[in-house]
């Protein structure tokens, strides 16, 4: 009888993992370029414009699946730290290292969308809205993770330290957020709301999904590409063989 | 020979960090001095207005101390480090939790102890109010141990590294958020003339988890960096 099942531990090694992810990347870059056009046509050829905001309203688009994705990769970032430490499992804190830039990217992208955003509607680019300091302060914290892991010669240190670091920040980023809810109530009678949602028209909410859609493939082909880079850097023997053997 | 209780250890261990922190006084003054002349730069930046200075006391006093803190977080890890002494600590029986908590309390009293007492001396300076006073001084008590705690996170992962300074500060401030906005929004009730119960309690809770985390993450940083 033939054993069917899939030796997924065979995986957790960065050499078998090496070619693994470079055939996965297509399958998840092209959807990704597919759905972005299409997510980008729907939001700013099909979508209705908003009565109150007008055309540049449209910026959400981006503007919040980006949000989404800087957060939760924050949380993936971690949770692979989390792994690579406690399971001394070298490729998931390559991949944390691989999640933390493309998740710092997104959070700087929402951030840039959002007050783009926020100049014609609020008339600024900044408010010390609750919901913008802390996703600012978790850029911060991207920033931290990134450069205690290159200041770490030792990637055995500089992976587990990043943990650490990492698992640390998961703790606070619901404290900062509670903590910037509070002060902002304290400091200012709201001047400023995020918007009070209009009944969302569904070509909106189908585009902001496909863009959502294309973000996550995005995110995963980036990952894997990058994470065959730090393959390489690292374990140069061993992706030499598998590049050999592939 | 009998081994020493745990209890024993700890207070030998503190005792030796205050031995030798008042034998370098000029590491702790020149850190109090740094929290002095900071505070007392920011009227000289913005001009002597007592409204305007009294408005952004609590947050000047606070960030001040934010940065004094972190700036005594050298002397934590990196000088037993040197010394080889870290590796004997890490070596003792005892729980390596409680030696950090031991080693934190230390730097606590050293550093974050005077900063509380001075501040009022500041926000003199700032035409605070009395009752005011006593607030800024109360926050900073809470507050401070929570500095000394999360920044020793940050210590203990960046011992022996280049450019260690900086990075803890690029590590560690946007952790102190959560702090610097219940200690300062205390300070603000106060001037406001509300109570400032909530945020000091706030505070407080704050306190009392990062006792029971930061020193965990803090040993745990210490073992992979001494690895």
């Amino acid at each position: 009888m033939i054993n069917r099942r899939i030796n997924w531990y065979r995986y957790a090694s960065p050499g078998n993992f090496y070619p693994l992810a470079g055939k996965l990347i297509p399958w998840f870059a092209i959807p990704a370029a597919i759905l972005f056009m299409v997510g980008l046509y729907v939001g700013f050829v099909i979508a209705p414009t908003d009565f109150q905001q007008g055309d540049a309203y449209r910026i959400i688009f981006i503007h919040v699946p980006a949000a989404w994705m800087g957060m939760f990769l924050y949380v993936l970032m971690a949770a692979y730290a989390g792994i690579g430490w406690a399971f001394n499992a070298r490729l998931s804190s390559m991949m944390a290292s691989a999640v933390a830039i493309t998740g710092a990217m997104f959070t700087f992208v929402s951030l840039v969308t959002g007050s783009l955003w926020g100049k014609p509607t609020w008339g600024t680019y900044w408010v010390w809205d609750a919901r913008l300091t802390s996703t600012l302060i978790l850029m911060f914290l991207y920033i931290g993770f990134i450069s205690l892991q290159s200041a770490i010669e030792d990637y055995r240190r500089a992976d587990r330290a990043g943990a650490v670091l990492a698992l640390v920040g998961v703790i606070n980023v619901p404290i900062i957020y509670f903590s910037v809810q509070w002060w902002n109530t304290l400091h200012q009678g709201a001047s400023i709301r995020i918007l009070e949602k209009p009944t969302i028209a569904p070509p909106m909410l189908a585009a902001m999904l496909i863009m959502l859609a294309a973000c996550w493939l995005y995110s995963v082909a980036v990952v894997l590409a990058r994470v065959r880079c730090i393959i390489l850097e690292r374990e140069q023997n061993v992706a030499r063989v598998a590049e050999a053997g592939a | 020979m009998s081994a020493p209780s745990t209890l024993s250890i700890l207070r030998w261990l503190v005792w030796r960090d205050l031995t030798l922190a008042w034998r370098r006084r000029a590491d702790v003054l020149s850190t109090l001095f740094f929290f002095v002349i900071v505070v007392s730069l920011f009227p000289l930046g913005i001009g002597p207005e007592t409204n305007l200075l009294r408005s952004i006391a609590p947050g000047v006093v606070w960030v001040a101390a934010l940065l004094a803190s972190m700036l005594s977080l050298g002397r934590l890890f990196a000088n037993d480090y040197q010394d080889g002494t870290l590796e004997q600590i890490l070596l003792t029986p005892q729980p390596l939790y409680l030696l950090v908590v031991a080693k934190i309390f230390a730097l606590w009293l050293v550093s974050g102890v005077p900063l509380a007492l001075i501040a009022p001396l500041v926000g003199v300076q700032f035409g605070l109010p009395q009752d005011t006073l006593l607030v800024l001084t109360i926050s900073l008590f809470i507050g401070t141990p929570i500095l000394s705690l999360i920044g020793s996170i940050g210590a203990a992962l960046t011992l022996g590294l280049r450019g260690g300074g900086v990075l803890v500060s690029v590590l560690v401030l946007p952790l102190y958020v959560p702090a610097l906005i219940f200690g300062a929004g205390a300070v603000e009730a106060s001037i406001m003339g509300t109570s400032p119960q909530a945020n000091l309690s706030l505070l407080g809770a704050m306190l009392a988890l990062a006792l029971v985390f930061a020193p965990w993450a803090t040993a745990a940083g210490l073992r992979i960096s001494l690895e």
